[in-house]
């Protein structure tokens, strides 16, 4: 390979195919130009341009959503820009947009370097947009790792604060753990794609496509099944799934409360995305290993998480937990997929209703947390009612929808996974996803139980004053709530673009 | 089409919750309320309509008149608003509309704490039932009836008497558990059928033209069995409902009791029949079971023991559930319309009976019914209600529910004599508790403890605030029960058609 090779290569990267991550590391540079340029004073500002900035580039991205690129690789087939990675990249830029909300509000008590948090969310939100597109195990685990590394940082942002830093140690080992595993399964996935003694052995075995078809050739190889197991395993670390949750409680309850819902929602959404590329299209041969692998992580997904989720009185852990079962309520859908297409929108929607639901939850708690930020009590929310009714009837919606009760969008969610399930003929795990969502109403009903019938008299809402809430804040989880409620009703175009084919 | 110049369907599910949205952006109170009698008002007025109107519409496939649709944005799932009645429908649709008017005015003139709050809840509840009677897509049919439960467990938890907190949790967790196991029963049925789509005539179109094989019907119309079950308190999965009904405020009690929970065997005669007509034979026998010996007969006992008067009409409503089920579980045009009349006449009564239920405790400030006594003395008009209420619940002639009643026994006499004489026997055992109840209120000298009570603040007879709806209920149970062919020809004509049902037997 000489320079002519060299500059042919880099002649085909279609730069405009990552514009959006493009424009979010610039972004992410031109914070810290900021913060180095301005006066100290006027660092609040630099916040201001973190989220204008970003609805600029989700502007940009919804302006470009059926761009020429979509559906034709890049970088040489590193990259694979498609349908569903433009619904994960709105996806994963909306929940960047209010992890930087919600850090504005949290930050906003508390003494801790701001410009660097927005920064390093920028990144990791780039990353994982990447993530979700890439068509290559290299461009695949870069990303990873650059978002991993990103959380490490994040988790334990709270450098003063004990539970901080022992979740950012847990993420780390676990983090690297997991890492390792997808490593280890991805060269043995390379290593018997290369060997020339079977059909179809490919140089390129990084390669989705190359890799799909070597297996596609080979649908019973021993070492292939090891290897799609260990990535298997790596990415149901990102997903919270079982038996690979063990973190979720810890490094839930330690992170600061913007990076709890960060993880929660967009981390595990990019392993979902991840997850159904890899189902779909490359193991796709594999079904017969794939499916049984992931249907007994579901039922073990959505009991654990449920019956974890009973007892905890400490808010962070209870929605970790319950975000646990939610993965598994994904689960299915994503085992689903294997067999009925209509399984990945309904995956996707899911996803959406979860965002707006988790995002609601989250800035609700985002207010109400005390100094310490890691202490987050179920009693902390009696009488929440007299306090601050907006606060009560938005946290209700979202619970509601994370319940799954109809009218929500939550419900339409676990509707759609349902239908898809019962199409593929999935009566078993359909029957753990009832138990599952009986059992989750105990626990969201006893959070709403908190926050409307407990201490709901007046001498206790005297003792604790009204909770203010700023009016950006405040419009933000207005329309995160009415949001739950009319794709509840209507489903409209969104439901379209995600159900059709 | 309808002779209105609008859908009296959607704009009777539209205004209760206009109004509710009104109020939650903030009405001044006083608008509230003026506004919360136009949205109890219009959904009562535009059943009455499309009751009137009914006979002299042109039906439409499988007997649907008002028929109309509209888009979600779901189509391609099979999922839109199809709105629409036929005549098992419409009987359901008007009790919607006159309890809700009864529960609504009864709420307003209750001065709950938060009553905008209140009200607010209860529109939406109101919403969902006209909705959920108003439906013909399976979807929708559900999504109602999820909406309408809401309001109750928030109600129950907020406004609800002794252990509302727990009352509302179990109430939670018994519905949902119901909910789903129908919503299982209804995706089978959706996935299943091939058709792709919750349209209830698209699916009795397919499914008369290609049934299901026999056991998958068993299946699906046992999901369907318990899960509806379960939300009309089949023994012995009724728990939830006396104590969920002795916690309520009585305006969610009447609702619920009243017209909500016969959703579920709304659910069974419209969907679960048509569709899967080899389906109800297997489980027949096991249902009758259930319903006589565990919802008539002990739930009867119990409800003999009972001495919380809410508690009693709550186990009383429990029992005449068994009634319903047994009429279901003869499988014969007779039966089931049987079932329909009597929950339009138990709809009535025992909202009627919460209402009034509610009035006495006011004036004697207790639910004991070893405390009360001698209360005609001070209130006839509210005995005379109270007297005619329970009356209705036995099944007396002149009310709505003897006609029910009626054709379920004759109907459950050609399916099984031993079972008919035993639900008979039910009747006296209601007639027991019922008629004991009453002495015991109203007759009689007054206990020790209301003699106290009835000192300090002499009980009033019933203002007309409260004369109202409970007049409302009344005049509906002696219309129907003097003109009960006001109903049974359109659920004569509903029912006919449907496969699974002989004509008799």
């Amino acid at each position: 390979m000489d320079l002519t090779d060299l500059r042919t290569l880099a002649g085909r990267n279609e730069w405009g195919a990552m514009l959006p991550e493009l424009l979010m590391g610039c972004l992410a540079l031109l914070l810290l130009a900021l913060a180095v340029v301005l006066p100290k004073r006027r660092h609040g500002q630099i916040v201001g341009v973190a989220i204008l900035g970003q609805v600029a580039i989700l502007a940009v991205l919804l302006l470009t959503l059926h761009s020429a690129y979509v559906g034709r690789e890049a970088f040489n087939g590193l990259l694979l820009p498609s349908r569903s990675g433009q619904i994960l990249r709105v996806f994963l830029l909306l929940s960047s947009l209010l992890v930087s909300l919600l850090a504005r509000v949290s930050f906003a008590t508390r003494p801790v370097p701001r410009i660097e948090f927005y920064h390093l969310v920028l990144v990791v939100a780039a990353a994982m947009m990447l993530l979700v597109q890439s068509h290559n195990f290299v461009m695949l685990f870069v990303a990873l790792e650059t978002l991993t590394v990103g959380f490490y940082i994040l988790v334990s942002y709270f450098r003063s604060s004990e539970a901080s830093l022992e979740a950012g140690l847990k993420y780390l080992v676990l983090g690297a753990l997991s890492s390792a595993l997808l490593l280890f399964g991805i060269v043995l996935l390379y290593g018997v794609a290369g060997n020339p003694l079977l059909p179809g052995r490919t140089n390129h075995a990084f390669d989705y496509s190359a890799l799909a078809y070597f297996l596609a050739e080979n649908p019973h190889n021993f070492v292939a099944s090891a290897g799609i197991v260990l990535v298997l395993a790596g990415v149901a670390f990102k997903i919270g799934a079982v038996p690979f949750q063990i973190w979720i409680p810890d490094v839930y309850q330690g992170a600061p409360t913007p990076v709890t819902a960060f993880l929660a929602v967009a981390s595990k959404a990019a392993g979902f995305g991840v997850l159904l590329v890899l189902v779909t299209d490359v193991f796709a041969a594999y079904g017969w290993l794939v499916k049984p692998v992931l249907s007994a992580m579901a039922i073990a997904t959505i009991l654990f998480g449920n019956v974890a989720a009973l007892t905890q009185h400490n808010v962070k852990r209870l929605i970790g937990l319950s975000g646990v079962s939610h993965a598994g309520f994904l689960l299915i859908g994503v085992v689903a997929a294997i067999s009925v297409p209509m399984a990945v929108g309904a995956v996707y929607f899911y996803l959406y209703a979860y965002l707006i639901a988790s995002f609601t939850v989250f800035g609700v708690m985002t207010h109400l947390a005390g100094t310490d930020d890691a202490v987050q009590e179920l009693e902390h929310y009696a009488g929440l009612s007299r306090r601050s009714p907006f606060l009560a009837g938005v946290l209700a919606v979202g619970l509601g929808s994370l319940a799954g009760i109809p009218p929500l969008a939550g419900f339409m969610g676990k509707l759609f996974v349902f239908i898809a399930a019962a199409k593929a003929g999935m009566y078993g795990l359909l029957a753990v996803a009832i138990a599952g969502v009986v059992l989750s109403i105990y626990y969201y009903f006893g959070w709403i139980r908190a926050a409307y019938f407990d201490g709901d008299t007046a001498s206790a809402a005297a003792a604790k004053a009204p909770v203010a809430v700023g009016a950006l804040a405040g419009f933000a989880l207005g329309a995160l709530a009415l949001a739950s409620v009319v794709l509840g009703f209507y489903q409209g175009p969104i439901g379209q673009w995600l159900s059709a084919p | 089409m309808s002779p209105l110049p609008f859908d009296p369907l959607l704009v009777s599910v539209a205004t209760p919750l206009a109004v509710a949205l009104a109020i939650a952006l903030g009405l001044p109170k006083r608008w509230s309320v003026l506004l919360a009698y136009v949205g109890f008002a219009v959904p009562a007025l535009l059943a009455l309509h499309v009751w009137w109107h009914f006979g002299d519409q042109p039906l439409e496939r499988h007997g649907y008149a008002f028929l109309t649709q509209y888009s979600t944005g779901l189509d391609g799932l099979g999922i839109s608003l199809r709105l629409g009645v036929n005549g098992v429908a419409m009987p359901l649709f008007l009790l919607a509309g006159l309890v809700g008017l009864a529960a609504g005015l009864y709420a307003i003139q209750s001065q709950a704490e938060r009553l905008k709050l209140y009200l607010m809840l209860l529109l939406i509840m109101q919403a969902g039932l006209m909705g959920v009677f108003a439906s013909v897509n399976v979807f929708f049919f559900y999504f109602f009836h999820e909406l309408a439960l809401i309001p109750t467990f928030i109600m129950v938890g907020l406004w609800g008497g002794r252990d509302r907190a727990y009352a509302a949790m179990k109430l939670t967790i018994y519905l949902t558990a119901g909910a789903m196991l129908s919503l299982i029963g209804l995706i089978a049925l959706y996935v299943k059928s091939g058709a792709n789509s919750f349209d209830l005539l698209a699916l009795r179109d397919l499914l008369a033209a290609h049934p299901l094989g026999e056991t998958v019907q068993k299946h699906i119309l046992g999901l369907l069995l318990f899960g509806f079950g379960i939300l009309v308190s089949l023994w012995p999965f009724h728990t939830w409902a006396p104590l969920g009904y002795g916690a309520a405020p009585s305006s969610a009690a009447m609702l619920h009791a009243g017209v909500l929970k016969k959703f579920g065997l709304y659910g069974l005669i419209q969907v679960a029949l048509p569709l899967l007509p080899a389906g109800l034979a297997p489980w027949s026998h096991l249902l009758a079971g259930l319903a006589v010996f565990g919802n008539v007969l002990v739930i009867g006992l119990v409800t003999m023991a009972q001495r919380d008067l809410k508690q009693m009409v709550g186990y009383s409503s429990v029992m005449h559930m068994g009634y319903a089920f047994l009429g279901l579980a003869c499988g014969s045009v007779l039966g089931s319309g049987g079932v329909v009349l009597l929950m339009v006449g138990h709809g009535l009564s025992v909202a009627l009976l919460f209402l009034l239920s509610t009035s006495v405790h006011q004036r004697t400030h207790t639910f004991d019914l070893g405390e009360m006594g001698g209360l005609a003395r001070w209130a006839p008009g509210l005995a005379a209600l109270f007297a005619a209420a329970i009356f209705a619940s036995i099944g007396l002639p002149g009310f709505a529910n003897f006609w029910g009643e009626l054709s379920i026994f004759v109907a459950l006499w050609h399916y099984s004599p031993g079972f008919a004489v035993a639900a008979v026997a039910g009747v006296i055992i209601s007639a027991i508790y019922g008629l004991r109840a009453l002495a015991n209120v109203f007759f009689g000298p007054p206990s020790e403890r209301f003699a106290e009570v009835a000192a300090k603040h002499p009980p009033t007879d019933l203002s007309w605030a409260e004369r109202l709806p409970a007049l409302v209920l009344l005049a509906a149970l002696l219309g129907i029960g003097f003109w009960p062919k006001s109903i049974s020809t359109a659920i004569d004509r509903g029912l006919a058609p449907v496969p699974a049902l002989v004509a008799r037997r």
